[in-house]
Formats: C-alpha cells, sequence, structure tokens
C-alpha cells in the first residue's frame, strides 16, 4: 500500500485476478530463469552463431528504428495534424501490422519485393535482389514496427495541441522551421518512446523475417530465428540466448516508461 | 501604412469590417463568443474566412473576392500574435524565446542574441534572460511574451486578452509596460477590461453577435455607450427606445426623462438611447408619490457587492432591459431586499443622459 488515503473503489476479488494476470506473465518467465544452465551460460551465448545472430538482430534492429524514424514522423505528423481525404483509412492501414499476424506480414512483403514480386521484378532487372537479404530482414522488421513509433508520436502530437506552433508562425517562422524548431522539440519524449518500442519490436521480430528473408546465418538468421532453430539441437543454448532477449527487452521497457515517469511532471524542464 | 480587413465566416455569424491608422491602438471589447478570438485568426491567417481581403499598406494579406483566392500564410504577414497566456516554447529558455522571431527571419545568432536583449530590456525582463519559462511567473512569462512578438517587428501586432490570466498584482506592471511599447504601433487589443481600453487604445470597437456594434474614440464609447455590452462595462445602464421632448419612451411605454446630449438637436420619434448610472437609481419599496416620472416597478433578480455598495440588479418584465441600482447595504438591510421581491427604481432625471443610437 503506498498511501492509504484516497477511496479507491476497486472490489478485492479484482485483485486476486489481476495477481492471475500478473502470474501468466512472470511466471513462465521465471520457469524460464530456472532451467538456465548458469556454469554454461557465457560460453553458450558467445559461440561464433550466436554472436553473428545477436551481431545481425543488433544492425538491423537499429537500421529499421531509423527506418521507423524517418518514415514514421511525417505520417505521424500528417495523421495528427494533417487534413486529406482518406485520412481515416490511411491511419487504419498504417495500424494493421499491429494486429496482421507477422507470417501474413513477410507473404505480403514477399509478393512485394520477391523476385516474382510486384515492384521485385523491376528491382531484379535494375539488378537489385532484396528477397532473402539483410535489406529484406530490416524491410521486415520496419514493417512490423512502424506502427509502434507512428501511434506513439501521433499521440504525443495530438495531447502536444498546435498552440505553440500558431505562434511560431505568427513570429514569422516557416513551416519547416516550426517543425525542426519547436514540433520535434516538444514531442522529443513521445519520439523516444515510440523509437524504443520500434526497436523493441524488431528485436523480437520472428514470423515476417522468416517468411521474406529466409534462415541464412550471418546473413538473415537474426537472434529470434537462432533461438527457434537452436531450441531444436541445443535446448541450453535457446534459452540463455532467450534470457538475452528478457534482457534486452526488460531494458528497453524500463527505459521507456522510466523516461515518460520523469518526463510528464516535469516536462517543461525537458 | 494603414491596415484595414474586411471578412465574413458564415460556420461562426462572423461579419466583420474595420481598418487602423498608422500608430493607431484599438481595443476591441465584447461578450464571449462575439467573435474577438475569430477576427485575430483572421487577421493572422490562423483561420480562414469565406470571403473578404485584407492589407497592410501595399501588403496583401488574404483577398478571397469573387475569383481571387489569394491567401497569404501566417509568417508572411508580419501580425505577431499575443496570446491570453504566454506560450513560452518550454525547451527555450527567454531570451531564445525572444530571439526566435529574428532568427526565423534569417538574422544571424548574435544578431539576435542582440535584439532579443534589447526587447527583453523594454519590458524590465532583462533579467530573466537565462531562465527557462517553467521558472517564469504568469507575468513575467507574460512580459517574456511581448518582447518576443515585438522582436518579430511585426507591422501589427495582435493582442488577445493578454492581461485576463494574470493576478490583480502583476497585471499593472504589464499594462505600464504595454502602455509603453504599443505606443505609435498599430495594434489590436482584445480585452474585456475597461482599464485596458482606457489606458492602451486610441479607439474602441465593441463587437456583438460577430459584428461591430459600436465604435468610436475610447473615451465617447465608455462614457456614451450605445451597445448593451459597453454600457455593462462601464456600469451604465443603458435603455433604447424612441426619442421624446425631454427624454425617451420605451418600446413598452415607460418614460425616461433626461438630459439631451449637447450639440445634438433632438428630433422627437428618432431612435435613441438613455444612459445613467447604477448610483443615480434609489430603490423604494410600495408606491412612490409625486412624479410618476423615471419610477418603474420592477423585480429584483440578483444582489452583490460591487466596492462598497451593494448592486440590485433588476428586470422590468419580458422585454424591459435590466437596470442596475447602486444603494448602501444599510439601505439594503433596512429595505430587506431579497431576489424575487417586487419594488421601484426611481431615477434621477438629471442624471439621464439622452443621445441618439
Amino acid at each position: 500500500m503506498k498511501s492509504a488515503t484516497g477511496y479507491q473503489g476497486i472490489p478485492r476479488w479484482i485483485y486476486a485476478i489481476a495477481a492471475v494476470g500478473g502470474l501468466l506473465v512472470v511466471l513462465p518467465l521465471a520457469a524460464m530463469l530456472a532451467k538456465v544452465n548458469w556454469p554454461q551460460f557465457f560460453p553458450l551465448i558467445t559461440s561464433e552463431s550466436s554472436l553473428a545472430a545477436l551481431g545481425l538482430s543488433l544492425r538491423t534492429s537499429a537500421a529499421s528504428t531509423v527506418l521507423c524514424i524517418v518514415l514514421g514522423v511525417p505520417l505521424a505528423l500528417v495523421l495528427a495534424r494533417g487534413e486529406f481525404p482518406g485520412q481515416r483509412l490511411l491511419r487504419s492501414f498504417v495500424l494493421l501490422p499491429l494486429v496482421l499476424p507477422p507470417v501474413v506480414g513477410g507473404i505480403a512483403l514477399l509478393y512485394t519485393f520477391g523476385r516474382q514480386g510486384l515492384l521485385g521484378k523491376s528491382l531484379e532487372v535494375a539488378g537489385i535482389q532484396i528477397a532473402f537479404s539483410t535489406t529484406a530482414v530490416v524491410l521486415a522488421q520496419t514493417f512490423v514496427a512502424l506502427p509502434f513509433l507512428v501511434v506513439s508520436l501521433e499521440g504525443a502530437l495530438r495531447s502536444a495541441g498546435n498552440r505553440y506552433e500558431a505562434v511560431a508562425a505568427t513570429l514569422g517562422a516557416r513551416p519547416t522551421t516550426v517543425l525542426r524548431r519547436v514540433t520535434l522539440p516538444l514531442v522529443l519524449p513521445g519520439l523516444a518512446s515510440g523509437a524504443v518500442l520500434s526497436f523493441a519490436r524488431s528485436l523480437g521480430e520472428f514470423g515476417a523475417t522468416l517468411t521474406f528473408a529466409g534462415s541464412l546465418e550471418g546473413v538473415t538468421r537474426t537472434l529470434p530465428l537462432e533461438i527457434y532453430l537452436q531450441r531444436e539441437t541445443d535446448a541450453d543454448a535457446a534459452v540463455a540466448l532467450s534470457l538475452v532477449l528478457v534482457a534486452v527487452a526488460v531494458a528497453v521497457v524500463g527505459l521507456s516508461y522510466g523516461r515518460q515517469r520523469s518526463t510528464t511532471p516535469s516536462e517543461v524542464h525537458a | 501604412m494603414s491596415f484595414e480587413v474586411h471578412a465574413s465566416l458564415r460556420a461562426r455569424n462572423f461579419e466583420m469590417s474595420l481598418s487602423l491608422n498608422d500608430g493607431e491602438t484599438v481595443a476591441i471589447l465584447g461578450p464571449n463568443g462575439a467573435g474577438k478570438s475569430t477576427l485575430l485568426g483572421v487577421i493572422s491567417g490562423l483561420l480562414r474566412p469565406d470571403s473578404g481581403a485584407a492589407r497592410i499598406g501595399d501588403k496583401e494579406l488574404f483577398r478571397l473576392d469573387g475569383g481571387t483566392r489569394l491567401w497569404s500564410p501566417p509568417h508572411l504577414r508580419g501580425t505577431a500574435l499575443l496570446a491570453q497566456e504566454a506560450l513560452l516554447f518550454p525547451h527555450l529558455n527567454a531570451l531564445d524565446n525572444v530571439a526566435f522571431g529574428p532568427r526565423s527571419a534569417g538574422a544571424s545568432r548574435t544578431a539576435a542574441r542582440e535584439t532579443a536583449e534589447h526587447w527583453l530590456a523594454e519590458v524590465d525582463a532583462l533579467p530573466l534572460a537565462k531562465r527557462r519559462p517553467a521558472q517564469l511567473s504568469g507575468g513575467q512569462a507574460q512580459r517574456v511574451a511581448v518582447a518576443r512578438a515585438l522582436a518579430a517587428d511585426p507591422e501589427l501586432l495582435l493582442l488577445d486578452e493578454p492581461m485576463a490570466a494574470l493576478d490583480i498584482h502583476a497585471a499593472p506592471l504589464l499594462r505600464r509596460v504595454l502602455k509603453r511599447v504599443l505606443k505609435d504601433r498599430k495594434a489590436i487589443i482584445v480585452t474585456h477590461d475597461v482599464l485596458d481600453a482606457y489606458m492602451l487604445a486610441d479607439r474602441v470597437i465593441v463587437v456583438e453577435r460577430g459584428r461591430i456594434a459600436e465604435e468610436g474614440p475610447t473615451r465617447q464609447v465608455l462614457e456614451r455607450p450605445r451597445s448593451h455590452f459597453a454600457a455593462g462595462l462601464a456600469g451604465l445602464n443603458l435603455v433604447t427606445g424612441t426619442i421624446t421632448e425631454d427624454g425617451i419612451t420605451t418600446p413598452d411605454g415607460r418614460v425616461f426623462a433626461g438630459q439631451h446630449d449637447s450639440g445634438w438637436s433632438p428630433s422627437p420619434g428618432q431612435a435613441g438611447v438613455a444612459a445613467f448610472p447604477p448610483s443615480s437609481v434609489s430603490v423604494f419599496l410600495g408606491d412612490v408619490h409625486g412624479s410618476p416620472r423615471n419610477s418603474f416597478a420592477v423585480t429584483i433578480t440578483d444582489l452583490e457587492p460591487h466596492g462598497d455598495q451593494i448592486r440590485v440588479r433588476a428586470g422590468g418584465g419580458s422585454s424591459a432591459p435590466s437596470l442596475s441600482a447602486d444603494i448602501t447595504p444599510a439601505a439594503s438591510a433596512d429595505l430587506g431586499l431579497v431576489p424575487g421581491m417586487d419594488v421601484r427604481f426611481v431615477v434621477k432625471s438629471a442624471l439621464v443622459s439622452v443621445y441618439p443610437a
């Protein structure tokens, strides 16, 4: 009990169900933790294939996060501030990857950028092959992670309103100047947490990557794919690598929530 | 360089036209929702009217008449807007906030800082230069916002109730600063406060329901108000009707005797206005003997303290305007006044001014 002052109005039995919900998330993680082969932990996660997969995951996730920012900031801006026909439709489509099974996303990407795909044929003529390459990994991750950045930033833009922008414009600032010097600094916390979430989603991407990019060691076999593969042969390695991903995820969640908590009350100092 | 605008916006039932001479400050008075902020939005380019046009000197701000659809964006208009809240950019300190306009206009970092320091000094805020907006009080922030608007070197300054969000201690200082910086500057100030109009404006425009209800030199409008709103601001009672030889007759047949405004010869039958201060109204219970003129049966609607007196407001039936009387608390207690009570208001005719509407 942090402070017993205010009336909460929560029935007691709600706590019981909430506890079950919490356990559903925490218990499996604890069970996995119990299975970790601690003496072999470091050798397992520093094996050649593990390091290759970890390195590839970090590089592709960083690249797709950058891509998410480059594409997601304009998307969030036109969705939050713009006015054009089909705006609601565009928002629905941008958010689709959130609810779409990733494997479906992978198939869709394959029929776009694959050898026989919509754009793939022309790209093939130009000598560019995307499917089953590291580029494909980045594209698959961007596909599934983009909505996280857009949703987070659009919310920040909406709650910030555009009064500061209006003042900036009457002071003589061009729209580009307003964006650079007013809008982006004001929504920086929202942008940062959106980017962190996108990075986390990219890091965990499995289905779309496997479908669209395959599982080629050092080229497209990211950490989740490596874990899935190792599970068949070396369960200890799979558990150890899973723990690495859990650690990264915990750090990411801590980072983004910690930021939000500390910036909300004293946002003006940011 | 004079400024002129006319615009209409049907969705807000807004239709106004006004002009400003060089160096003139105009106060816009009016009740909430009368279209004051709409006017500033249209001038600054944040709100697009259905039709109309505006220009500062030779520069056209917009022209949406007939076939032409000229619409200059806010940043090219030179009409800085100062709102009720300071809206200082929270991520910049006071100095950088003020330097924002010059920087946007292409000034170098050093030149912009010099301009910013000059204007901060102008509003007595130079010691606050390094502070973040969160570290400023409401009054300080609003003074910095004034400096920021002026540093953008606007050809027309728009002020939207700049004093409304300030406490009573901060407002006088800002008012003095504004008086100094608005001198010889084209500005439109939207306000609720008669004092602002008196101190800052050369001319007053009263707006009601999206239209200009009256305009004229500040003193004239506030001392001889024609619109209900201006009368309420100035604290005067205002009755409209038909002018007679010695006063005015309201549509429901009441007669207000009074003094005709000097310099004007009354022509009976003309529409006119009678104005009188609440202090000229006495309150009686029951019938009053003597002259029946300027004595009206009314029903008290509310009582409220007004300075060290009690202001008694009363409605005189459905069609008549509400009137107010100022009496002492002791008199109010003696008469046992409560809302809903039927009393008589008696107005001293020597204190009633009558002039044409």
